[in-house]
C-alpha cells in the first residue's frame, strides 16, 4: 500500500507540472495547444542533448531545456497565435494551427534528434528501502522532490510577482485586465513562454528516468487534457490537483486491475465521462471554460 | 438552383466518375485509386464531425466510430457470415445508436471540454477493442473476405468483387458514390429546417432554447448522423483493408478529420471534401520529399492557417463580397 501511494505521488507530482503548462497557456489565450506533448519530447531531447553529447553537467541540461522551450513558446505565441487569432472568424481556429505545430514540431525533432529512445546516465545511484514495505531509487525521489520544488516556485511566481498577478489577471477576464493597463499581448506571450517552458522542464527531468523517444508527444498530450479535465481547464489548482489524482490512479489502478489485463487507462476513462456527466466544468472549473 | 450551379455540380459528378478513371486509365498510376478511395472515405467522415461543427461543438472523436463501424461490419462478416452491404447500413446504426447513448450526457459540455471528451473516447474506443474478447485484442480480425454480391429480387446490381478483375476501381466508385450521397444529405440537411435550427445553435444555444427549439434533441440528433457517417466510412476502409486492428483509427485520425474540415473552411458544405483531398493527396504526393515530408507538410498547414485562417474556401467568400 506504501508502495502504490509513493508511486502515486511520484507520478502525480510530474503530471501536475505538465498539466499545469498546458492550463496556463488554455486560461490566458483559450488556446488548446496540442503541441504540448511535442514541446514535452523536445525538451528531453534538449536535455539529452546537453548531458550526453556535450558532456555538461544534468542541472545545464535541464536550464537549457527551460530556456530553448521558453524562446520557442515565446516564438510560437508571437509569430503564429497572435496573427491567427486577430485574423479568424472563430476561436477554434486555433486547434487546426496548434496541431500543425504539433506535426512540425514531431518533424523537426525527427530531423535533429532522430528516432530512435535516448537517456541519460542516472544522476544519484542508489535505492531508498523501507523494510521492503517502500522500494524507490534515490533518482526518482530527487526528481519528484524537483517537480514538487518547480511547482511550489511557480504557485508562488503567480501569486506575489508582478508577472504572474497580471497573467492572473488576464486569466479572470482579458477585457478588464487590458482596461486596467495590463500589457496583454506583452503577459500572452510570457504566459505561453512559461507554459512551453514548464514542459520542457519535465522533459528535461524524465529524461533521466524513463529516456525519451519521437512517439512520446502525442500521448503526453492525451493525458494532458485527462488532468485538466479532471481539475477543470483554466485553472491552476485544478491543474494540480488532477496531475496527483491521475497519478493516483494510474498507480492504484495497475495494481489493483493487474489481474484484469491492460484495461487501467480504460477505467480511468469511463469514470471520467461518468464524471464529467455529472460534473462538466471538473472539480475547480469556471462553467462553460 | 441556379444554372451554374447545376453545371458545376455536373462538372464534379463528371470528374469524379469518368475523368479520373480516364486518367488513370492513361497515366497508368493504378496506386493514385487507393488515394482516392480513402479521400473519398475520409471525407465522408470528415463530413460527419462537419455537421458537429456546425451546432458549434469541436469533435475530435470521428476516429472512434469508424473504428466502432470497422468492427461491427469485420466481427458480423466473419461470425455470422452476414453479407458486406448488409453490415453497411448495420454498422452505420450501431454507431448511430452508440453515439446517442454516449452524446446524451456529453453533448451537455462545450468548447474545449466537449473537444477534449471526443479526444478521450478515441482513445477508448481503441482500448476497449484491446480488452474486448470479440475483436480478438492486438492481433486484430484478418482476411476478411471482400464484398460479395448484392441482388435485387434475382437481378445483380453490384456483381462480387472477388469475381472482378478490377477490384481498386469498383471500390474507388463505391466510395465516389457514397460520397456523392453523403454530400448530397448533408447539403439538405443544411438547406432544410434541421439545418436553420442547427445554425441556431450554432450562434446562442440559450437564446434558441428560449425561443422553443429543442436544443438537447438536436443535439443528439446532429451527432448521431454524424457518427453514422463515421461507422459508414470505417466499415469500407475494414472492407478495403481486410483487415482492422485496434490501431486502425487512432488519436491522429481523429484530429486528421477535424483539420480536414478547418483547411477546407467550416463556412462551407463542400469545405471538408476540398479539405480531405488537399491535406491527404497533398501528403501522398509530398512523400517525394522523403524525411521531408512532414516538414514540408505541416510547415504548409501553418502557412495556410496564417494566410487563410478560415479555410480554402473563404476565397469565394471574398470574391462573392458580404455575406
Amino acid at each position: 500500500m506504501e508502495q502504490i501511494l509513493a508511486n502515486g505521488l511520484y507520478l502525480g507530482a510530474q503530471y501536475a507540472l505538465i498539466a499545469l503548462g498546458l492550463t496556463l497557456i488554455f486560461s490566458l489565450m483559450n488556446v488548446l495547444n496540442f503541441a504540448h506533448g511535442q514541446m514535452y519530447v523536445f525538451g528531453g531531447f534538449v536535455t539529452y542533448t546537453v548531458v550526453a553529447q556535450f558532456g555538461l553537467p544534468f542541472i545545464v541540461g535541464l536550464i537549457a531545456s527551460a530556456v530553448v522551450l521558453a524562446v520557442m513558446g515565446a516564438l510560437i505565441e508571437k509569430f503564429l497565435f497572435r496573427p491567427v487569432i486577430r485574423k479568424s472568424k472563430r476561436d477554434e481556429s486555433t486547434m487546426l494551427l496548434a496541431a500543425g505545430i504539433a506535426f512540425f514540431l514531431d518533424a523537426v525533432i525527427l530531423l535533429l534528434f532522430g528516432e530512435k529512445q535516448r537517456g541519460v546516465p542516472k544522476i544519484v545511484n542508489g535505492v531508498f528501502n523501507w523494510d521492503m514495505r517502500l522500494i524507490m531509487p534515490y533518482d526518482r525521489i530527487l526528481i519528484a522532490a524537483l517537480a514538487v520544488a518547480l511547482i511550489v516556485g511557480f504557485i508562488l511566481f503567480m501569486q506575489y510577482s508582478r508577472t504572474g498577478r497580471a497573467m492572473r489577471a488576464l486569466a479572470q477576464d482579458r477585457m478588464a485586465a487590458q482596461l486596467m493597463g495590463v500589457d496583454v499581448d506583452r503577459y500572452s506571450m510570457i504566459g505561453f513562454a512559461l507554459g512551453a517552458m514548464l514542459a520542457g522542464l519535465v522533459g528535461g527531468l524524465l529524461v533521466t528516468i524513463t529516456g525519451i523517444n519521437l512517439g512520446m508527444g502525442g500521448p503526453a498530450s492525451v493525458k494532458a487534457f485527462l488532468m485538466i479535465m479532471i481539475g477543470g481547464a483554466g485553472v491552476i489548482s485544478g491543474a494540480i490537483a488532477g496531475g496527483f489524482i491521475l497519478g493516483m490512479m494510474e498507480s492504484i489502478g495497475l495494481t489493483v486491475l493487474a489481474a484484469y489485463g491492460d484495461v487501467t487507462y480504460l477505467a480511468i476513462f469511463v469514470t471520467l465521462m461518468v464524471f464529467l456527466s455529472v460534473r462538466p466544468q471538473g472539480l475547480m472549473g469556471k462553467p462553460w471554460g | 438552383m441556379s444554372n451554374p450551379r447545376i453545371l458545376g455540380i455536373a462538372a464534379f459528378l463528371l470528374a469524379v466518375f469518368v475523368l479520373v478513371p480516364v486518367f488513370i486509365n492513361l497515366t497508368g498510376r493504378w496506386d493514385f485509386y487507393y488515394t482516392l478511395t480513402s479521400v473519398a472515405l475520409l471525407s465522408v467522415a470528415a463530413a460527419g464531425v462537419w455537421l458537429t461543427f456546425y451546432i458549434g461543438r469541436i469533435n475530435i472523436g470521428q476516429g472512434a466510430y469508424a473504428l466502432t463501424g470497422g468492427y461491427v461490419s469485420a466481427i458480423l462478416i466473419t461470425q455470422y457470415g452476414v453479407s458486406f452491404w448488409v453490415t453497411l447500413p448495420v454498422a452505420g446504426l450501431f454507431c448511430a445508436l452508440v453515439s446517442v447513448v454516449i452524446g446524451l450526457p456529453i453533448l451537455r459540455l462545450r468548447g474545449v471540454y466537449f473537444a477534449m471528451v471526443t479526444l478521450v473516447l478515441t482513445e477508448v474506443a481503441r482500448l476497449t477493442a484491446l480488452a474486448l474478447p470479440v475483436t480478438n485484442g492486438a492481433k486484430g480480425i484478418t482476411s476478411i473476405p471482400l464484398p460479395g454480391e448484392l441482388s435485387l429480387f434475382g437481378l445483380t446490381i453490384i456483381p462480387d468483387f472477388a469475381t472482378l478483375e478490377n477490384p481498386k476501381l469498383a471500390f474507388y466508385l463505391m466510395a465516389a458514390v457514397l460520397m456523392v450521397l453523403t454530400y448530397l444529405v448533408l447539403w439538405r440537411i443544411v438547406n432544410s429546417r434541421l439545418g436553420h435550427l442547427c445554425r441556431s445553435l450554432q450562434q446562442n444555444e440559450e437564446l434558441s432554447a428560449s425561443i422553443g427549439v429543442n436544443t438537447a434533441m438536436l443535439r443528439v440528433l446532429s451527432y448521431a448522423i454524424s457518427s453514422f457517417f463515421g461507422g459508414l466510412a470505417g466499415a469500407i476502409f475494414v472492407a478495403i483493408s481486410q483487415s482492422i486492428y485496434p490501431s486502425s483509427f487512432v488519436v491522429q485520425d481523429s484530429v486528421n478529420f477535424m483539420l480536414y474540415c478547418f483547411v477546407g473552411g467550416l463556412g462551407s458544405v463542400f469545405g471538408p471534401m476540398l479539405g480531405t483531398l488537399l491535406l491527404y493527396f497533398g501528403w501522398d504526393l509530398l512523400s517525394i520529399a522523403k524525411e521531408y515530408q512532414l516538414l514540408i507538410y505541416s510547415g504548409t498547414m501553418i502557412a495556410l492557417m496564417l494566410v487563410l485562417p478560415n479555410g480554402v474556401l473563404s476565397l469565394l467568400d471574398r470574391k462573392g463580397g458580404r455575406k
